[in-house]
């Protein structure tokens, strides 16, 4: 067994809890469509207020899900993907150093 | 693990080995430092933080510690500790632990042993692994499977 997880993350935020709402899984869904968005594109359709969205958008930036890019007079939002993935590969790093562990183990005790 | 962040990882292996001789390989400090590649310091006591040195290749210079939460003997050990706590920089304390629980069951010629780590959901994003870096796509499959996850296993900090 040995560490497996190496990156840092500028804000310590869960990404589950990020995404354990409806709202925000909602807007991860549109973006991931590809392209990026403004809060107006985003707002457009849902009866979820232009506030909200962008506080919503706020907690999906700070689990590092989304970011966003100002362009001329509006901010367009994206999806930042990568972090889903990193975070699976870790936890099949840290899985795969049980099973080594779990072998040394069985070789002591088998011995 | 496909297409998931799971909370827990589960493992189940049958030893040949009688109960009471995996219990010992698990609940005697020395012996787990063997197997687990690990100096530690003392003995497993519940409610008691045990530590060492890492002698895991390339993790020599890091500490691991643990703080013991249960132990029935040959069924149950556990305890909780910060996994990947690999930055000898950073101060580890206040950040959630995972609960890692032994469980000895009999089975046919020898012992089943079940090990779980669990509690990656309420780690910090920065102990969950995160690279910026290219992903390939997968999303849809992968927001499904999210979608399920947190739907069964709503998150306090949501």
């Amino acid at each position: 067994m040995s560490p497996a997880i190496h990156h840092r993350a500028p804000e310590p935020s869960s990404l589950f809890a990020a995404l354990g709402d409806p709202t925000r899984l909602a807007l991860v869904r549109r973006l991931s469509a590809g392209g990026a968005l403004s809060v107006t594109a985003l707002t457009t359709g849902t009866r979820i207020s232009r506030q909200a969205v962008t506080k919503h958008l706020g907690i999906l930036a700070r689990a590092g899900l989304v970011e966003s890019e100002r362009r001329g007079r509006e901010r367009l939002w994206a999806l930042a993907p990568g972090r889903i993935h990193d975070a699976r590969r870790a936890l099949e790093q840290i899985s795969r150093e049980w099973d080594d562990a779990l072998e040394r183990l069985r070789r002591l005790v088998e011995r | 693990m496909p297409q998931t962040i799971p909370d827990r990882i589960e493992k189940k292996i049958v030893l040949r080995a009688p109960r009471s001789r995996v219990w010992r390989a698990l609940t005697d400090a020395r012996e787990f430092s063997e197997w687990f590649r690990v100096t530690l310091r003392g003995q497993f006591e519940p409610g008691k933080e045990i530590s060492g040195q890492v002698t895991y290749p390339g993790y020599e210079h890091l500490t691991m510690t643990a703080r013991v939460e249960r132990m029935e003997p040959e069924s149950l050990f556990s305890f909780r500790w910060h996994p990947a706590a690999i930055d000898p920089k950073v101060d580890y304390s206040a950040e959630p632990t995972t609960l890692v629980e032994f469980r000895l069951e009999d089975a046919p010629g020898g012992t089943l042993l079940t090990v779980t780590e669990s509690g990656f959901q309420a780690l910090p994003a920065a102990r969950q692994g995160f690279a910026h870096e290219a992903n390939s796509g997968g999303w849809e499959e992968q927001l499904r499977n999210i979608e399920r996850h947190v739907a069964s296993h709503p998150s306090p900090r949501a």
